[in-house]
């Protein structure tokens, strides 16, 4: 007896567990969303257009792919920071502030999912058959016209798979995170920073064993819900 | 009038021609890999040859002597590919609708209604092209290229893909087209005596070079 409820009393989260459950996927889901239309934008160029630099520009894309986290993280805070070029232009025009909030840790997960999105968009839109756009061309349509109604209807699944893995990537980002805008609960303290300081916790096993299932259970749902949606595309386009 | 003068090199492959042709339809005929495709695509402006002029009737789409080059979406040509090319993710209706708004320019000679009607297209609004025949495709495509309101059809090899019961059909398809809707058309083949009933000038190409042009029984 005294055992199930020792057990279900290790089920409930706690209310500062809550709070880094709710910041991760309120971070996941505004950093992949807001680096979305980047992402298309760059992968379509890559995909489709000759341009000079193109092969810099491809590297710099990829660059925090390979980078040490840590190193993205101190570069962002260099640029974002409150007295980075970039982060005091944003604050002072747009009232955005990056360094210890969430929606630093927002910037950091978009950042580190970015080449992520970018290399499954860019592969999804390579498969649009390029003679389905020049049809469209010769019907008088403009390239903006035919990037909307072809292009991308098109690659759609590939940028739903892209979106998902920038999600799941923010939702695991640690490195850069913790560097830039360090983990403080209720303010940048995300699922995988509060792993980490619950595993240098002597009493921190149930919480890590509570945030480790949660981490599961959200990758699980991401990757199910892209297929399904992949899928649902895929039925679309074959003419169903 | 029909005018397509261009030279125009793609690796080791050149065109060389100079078309002139005065009547309604103008078949380009000769062997596969004698560049027509390669020709029509020119025409259209999806390639752009290293010289020349094509214009028909009054409308100038390219002449590199005086620096004109107009591109593919303003040239108004109805292009009818060789493997049609619909939009897969679209209707048929939508498909067919698709350059409907960029067709304002220039005064329209097309009606859907006709189009639809004309092409027995009614019981196939609703359908993905993946729910088509073969033939069906083509006659979306021809829908799809007429809609646009064109100057200009150009057709690549559209008996290809269409079995022998059916090419008489848009072999007069073609022929009502031409009557119908006063377009100049310009098709593809590889058959001369497939084309001769139809094309009012046929030009004869070979390896890239224009080799022989002559008057088919068409009506000029």
């Amino acid at each position: 007896m005294s055992d199930g409820a020792a057990w279900s009393g290790a089920l409930i989260f706690s209310p500062a567990e809550w709070t880094a459950i709710f910041l991760s996927l309120k971070v996941a889901t505004v950093g992949a969303l807001a680096s979305l239309p980047f992402a298309v934008g760059l992968a379509w160029l890559l995909a489709r257009r000759r341009f000079p630099g193109k092969s810099l520009v491809n590297a710099l894309a990829h660059l925090p792919l390979v980078l040490p986290p840590v190193v993205t993280g101190w570069l962002l805070l260099i640029g974002f920071g409150r007295h980075g070029v970039f982060g005091s232009a944003l604050e002072s025009c747009c009232g955005l502030t990056f360094s210890f909030r969430w929606t630093g840790a927002a910037l950091a997960a978009a950042v580190m999912g970015f080449p992520l999105m970018v290399r499954a968009i860019r592969l999804s839109i390579e498969a649009v058959d390029a003679r389905l756009e020049q049809a469209a061309q010769t019907l008088g349509a403009p390239s903006w016209y035919i990037f909307a109604t072809v292009t991308l209807p098109l690659a759609t699944p590939g940028i739903i798979a892209g979106l998902i893995l920038g999600f799941a990537k923010a939702i695991g980002e640690f490195g850069a995170t913790i560097t830039f805008v360090a983990n403080i609960p209720g303010q940048t303290q995300t699922i995988a920073t509060a792993i980490y300081s619950a595993t240098q916790d002597p009493n921190g096993a149930e919480t890590t064993w509570r945030l480790t299932g949660i981490a599961l259970a959200i990758a699980f749902i991401a990757l199910f819900a892209s297929e399904a949606l992949a899928a649902r595309v895929a039925k679309r386009d074959a003419g169903g | 009038m029909i005018e397509i003068a261009v030279e125009h090199a793609q690796g080791d492959f050149t065109i060389a021609a100079d078309i002139r042709a005065s009547g309604r339809v103008l078949a380009l005929c000769g062997p596969s890999g004698a560049g027509k495709t390669t020709l029509l695509d020119v025409i259209a402006g999806l390639r752009r040859p290293r010289r020349g002029r094509i214009a028909v009737d009054d409308a100038v789409f390219l002449d590199t002597a005086r620096g004109i080059d107009v591109p593919a979406r303003l040239r108004r040509i109805g292009y009818i590919f060789q493997e049609s090319r619909l939009f897969p993710h679209l209707s048929v209706a939508h498909n067919l609708t698709y350059g409907a708004r960029f067709a304002s320019r220039g005064p329209s000679l097309v009606a859907f209604a006709d189009v639809v009607a004309l092409l027995g297209l009614e019981p196939l609004l609703a359908r993905g092209p993946a729910r088509l025949s073969g033939g069906e495709k083509q006659r979306v495509a021809i829908g799809r290229a007429l809609l646009s309101n064109p100057r200009v059809l150009l057709m690549d090899e559209p008996l290809n893909a269409i079995d022998d019961a059916r090419r008489q059909d848009i072999l007069h398809l073609i022929e009502t087209l031409r009557d119908a809707f006063a377009i100049p058309i310009i098709f593809v083949s590889h058959s001369v005596s497939e084309v001769e009933r139809l094309a009012s000038d046929i030009a004869v190409i070979e390896a890239g070079r224009l080799v022989e042009m002559r008057a088919g029984r068409g009506a000029p």
